[in-house]
């Protein structure tokens, strides 16, 4: 997020595409509820009735998988309604006039074909998103979890750009990370491409840096992706796996190739704090501790670094996740000497200027935002106050493709997969709280009435739900969620779970599969 | 600003300030049941009345604004046995079971009646009688513990935005409940829980804790979403028994249905408590030093023949920031390739 979380409530126009807020972040939710009742205004796209189109103002229900078609439409009112931002459009971009061509053939008629949104919805999004100077806009997997992520996301940076409604208070553009720490993870560098705080593997004075920091030398060769990693150990190209705290088997695309992969592996080693689906799989297992067991830090969706204390002793012989690390480095050849976890976060800010003002004792009450490079600073609420790092932000070119997979006549209805408010992800930790089990426990498939009607499901009816990569069994439930041709699985059920089905096409750039469509048939 | 005085001190405020506000910057406490900071006002309890020079009745404090040149007095003979009687009122249709109650010890309503005195039932005669119904594993709502005070119908409705339950029926009959009172089907934030002044809503899993023995109290974060929500674990006997978050922390003290109630995960029975390593198909418990040595030979054969590419590590969103960072030095440092990643995409 470029803003933070307690902002939100500043904002005059609040612009939701492809997060079910209310029920994947709660409490942010929360926050733009308080937005509204101090008169925000919200708009809110998404191919399903999610909960917060209670508090819209404009509801855009996109047909799923063109986002872009509806977000270039969005840019191509508001050009030809002069409400850009000419200032800063001049000041601080480029490449604005090529893109303005590239536009114009995204008539809002146009894109009313493609996504179904009515053309008076799109001029008034338009007008709504361009009018005010405190406007956030968020979005999450709705928006990444596509073939044409990559793009998704560039687009939508387009539209923020257009109407410089960035490097401000109350605005900015917010993508919401779906899991606790996703924010830590990735600033931690467990990504293949770069070191940790995003510094590239292909710049030599970085490659320096850590090597001297490190005490050892790097390879430069950028690694695989999980996305990749799974396929590679199909073809022998992976031998070996350490999963911490992971569970692909019930997350991956594509379940039974997941599986097939892992089984290829020669040695598949799970350091976890249950016997998940993958941990079975496994040759060794690791029993660590959840986070109530250990001291460290969490990273939250806003860049803000809290305190996550030890609460309890960790059950039978488990230990935490650092200790095991440390222990396990040691034996292959690479001695890591930290004396506390606190020890890991000081070295983390001298190899990442924006933690470096960071300590154990400055976040004792409340968190800090990265970046916070020394010690009295107060850390970064927002981002890009003083400009951009990389100069001028350019427009990227980003025209609509179709989804890689698309309804026809076998496969007739857009399959379209998230959470729901109950549990959460693989459900390793929800599955487990007896309550959340009581109350949300089965698998199911949400479908409009109409379609209920046409194919004479009733509410409770088990369907079997196929696509081109396999079939799964669950329980129809009527709603009004989700729209005509399009049916919703929540992930988290292992029993009926959705990524039997799903497509595993990758993003070209990101290798993030195209979980929000598929195609699918359904029958009683 | 608006000049005016309480209890003799002079006070400056902002327009708008009500009275209430106004004294507790002044360090002045006025009794509360139904005001809460975070909610618009509602003046159901009349417990925080106040007089003002020149008005024939006491007003409530929660309610009314400063005015120029008000002269405001919070505490005398009258309005003392005003309240007194107010919570009488209260108290008549309350069970007083407060050492069995969950929140004896821990009640407003409690804390008010000791500082007023109360010994004994002023007002007796026939107490509402609720039968519970709700067959939701979260919320146990005992109504008869209810003070219709509407904190929870106003936290429901303004900061949850779902308005799942309403006071019904008029004198005596009120009561708050869902529409037509049927169970309650919502979104079990527990919000209302957290604003009840009373016992009367409670986690159904905390519920029947022993709550005389010391409880521990750790702040830290929730484990689940990415909004990362400061939550506060109580501990007894090494388990977390239950989930709160202040008000003072960023996210206000609100969380959702999993930070709240979903912690039993950690005492799990399926715990892994020891090392497994499979032989024969089978897992089979070993020591930790056992585990080790078996990874790392493992390991450390396949990197000498098919070499350091051919081994990946996969990190987890859920660990810390000091565990991921490790987690990738040990990939790059000692096994010596790029092959890391986590789950953000998925
Ligand atoms: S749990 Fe939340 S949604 Fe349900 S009644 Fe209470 S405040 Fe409302
Ligand atoms: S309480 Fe709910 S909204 Fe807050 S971090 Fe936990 S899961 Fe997310
Ligand atoms: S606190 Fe003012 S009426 Fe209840």
């Amino acid at each position: 997020m470029t803003n933070s979380i307690e902002e939100i409530e500043g904002m005059e126009v609040i612009f939701i595409i492809g997060s079910n807020t209310k029920e994947t972040h709660p409490v942010i939710a929360n926050r733009m509820i308080k937005a509204y009742r101090n008169g925000a205004k919200i708009i809110v796209a998404d191919p399903r009735n999610v909960p917060m189109t209670r508090f819209a103002d404009t509801v855009l229900h996109l047909k799923p998988g063109t986002d872009i078609a509806l977000i270039n439409g969005i840019a191509h009112v508001i050009i030809k309604e002069g409400l850009e931002n000419k200032s800063f459009i001049e000041e601080k971009t480029e490449g604005f006039e090529e893109w303005k061509k590239l536009l114009e053939e995204y008539t809002p008629e146009y894109v009313e074909k493609i996504t179904g949104v009515s053309k008076e919805d799109i001029i008034k999004a338009a007008r709504l998103y361009s009018s005010s100077q405190k406007a956030g806009l968020f979005y999450t997997m709705g928006i990444t979890q596509h073939t044409c992520g990559t793009n998704n996301v560039a687009a939508v940076a387009n539209l923020v750009t257009l109407t410089g409604n960035i490097g401000r208070e109350s605005t900015g553009v917010n993508p919401l990370r779906g899991q606790n720490n996703v924010q830590g993870a990735s600033d931690a560098a467990c990504l293949p491409n770069v070191l940790p705080g995003y510094q590239k593997l292909d710049n030599p004075d970085v490659i320096a840096k850590f090597e001297k920091a490190w005490g050892v030398s790097l390879s430069t060769k950028a690694g695989l992706t999980a996305t990749q990693m799974i396929p590679a150990a199909l073809d022998g190209k992976i031998k070996a796996l350490y999963i911490m705290g992971e569970n692909p088997v019930i997350t991956d695309p594509n379940t039974h190739h997941t599986v097939d992969s892992l089984k290829k592996l020669a040695f598949l080693v799970v350091q976890d704090i249950f016997l998940t689906e993958t941990a079975k799989l496994a040759d060794v297992v690791l029993p660590s501790t959840c986070f109530a067991e250990k001291e460290g830090t969490f990273s939250n969706t806003a860049r803000k670094v809290q305190r996550v204390r030890k609460a309890v002793e960790p059950p039978g012989e488990a230990r935490n996740d650092l200790s095991i690390i440390m222990e396990m480095s040691r034996r292959l050849g690479y001695v890591m000497d930290y004396k506390s976890p606190e020890d890991v976060l000081i070295e983390f800010g001298q190899v990442w200027p924006n933690l470096a003002g960071i300590t154990y004792k400055r976040i004792e009450k409340a968190g800090l935002h990265w970046p916070c490079p020394d010690k009295d600073h107060p850390g970064t609420p927002y981002l890009y106050k003083a400009g951009f790092p990389v100069g001028k932000i350019r427009f990227s070119g980003i025209t609509y493709t179709p989804p890689a997979e698309v309804t026809d006549n076998e496969y007739p209805f857009i399959l379209t997969t998230g959470r729901n408010l109950y549990q959460y992800h693989s459900g390793t930790m929800s599955r487990r709280v007896p309550a959340i089990e009581a109350h949300a426990g089965e698998p199911y498939v949400e479908i409009c009435a109409e379609d209920g009607r046409k194919l004479q499901i009733n509410n409770g009816d088990i369907l079997a739900v196929t696509s081109r990569r396999g079939t799964i069994r669950l329980k129809a439930r009527i709603t009004s969620k989700v729209t005509e041709g399009t049916v919703f699985i929540p992930m988290h059920y292992s029993e009926a779970a959705a990524n039997v089905i799903t497509n595993d096409a990758l993003d070209p750039k990101t290798k993030i599969p195209e979980y929000k469509v598929c195609a699918v048939k359904i029958e009683k | 600003m608006i000049k005016a005085t309480i209890d003799g001190k002079d006070i400056e405020v902002n327009e708008g300030t009500t009275i209430l506000e106004a004294a507790r910057t002044l360090g002045i406490s006025i009794p509360t049941l139904c005001h809460h900071p975070k909610l618009t006002p509602i003046g159901g309890c009349r417990l925080c009345i106040v007089e003002i020079k020149g008005l024939p009745r006491p007003v409530t404090s929660c309610t009314t604004p400063v005015t120029y040149g008000m002269e405001i007095t919070t505490s005398s003979p009258l309005i003392s046995d005003l309240r007194k009687s107010m919570l009488d009122l209260i108290l008549s249709d309350h069970p007083l079971d407060c050492p069995a109650c969950i929140r004896g010890g821990d009640c407003k309503l409690q804390d008010i009646a000791f500082m007023y005195g109360e010994k004994e039932n002023r007002f007796p005669g026939e107490r509402r009688v609720y039968t519970r119904v709700d067959v939701n594993p979260f919320i146990s709502r005992d109504m008869e513990k209810c003070i219709l005070c509407g904190r929870c119908v106003k936290v429901c409705s303004e900061v949850q935005g779902v308005g799942a339950i309403d006071i019904a029926y008029k004198g005596f009959e009120s009561k708050i409940c869902p529409p037509y009172e049927k169970p309650l089907d919502c979104e079990f934030c527990g919000q209302c829980v957290s604003v009840c002044p009373t016992g009367a809503l409670a986690g159904k899993m905390w519920i029947r804790k022993d709550k005389s023995r010391d409880e521990k109290r750790v702040d830290t974060v929730c484990p689940y979403c990415g909004t990362g929500c400061h939550i506060t674990l109580h501990i007894q006997d090494n388990k977390v028994i239950r989930v709160t978050s202040k008000e003072d922390t960023w996210n206000e003290g609100w969380l959702c249905v999993k930070g709240r109630f979903g912690y039993k995960f950690i005492n799990s029975p399926d715990r892994l408590k020891k090392p497994l390593i499979k032989r024969d198909g089978q897992f089979q418990e070993v020591s930790w030093e056992e585990a080790y040595d078996y990874v790392a030979k493992k390991l450390n054969d396949i990197k000498a023949e098919y070499g350091a590419e051919a081994i990946g590590g996969l990190s987890s969103a859920r660990c810390t920031n000091e565990e991921n960072y490790a987690f990738q030095k040990m990939i790059r440092a000692a096994v010596g390739t790029n092959n890391v990643d986590h789950c953000a995409r998925l």
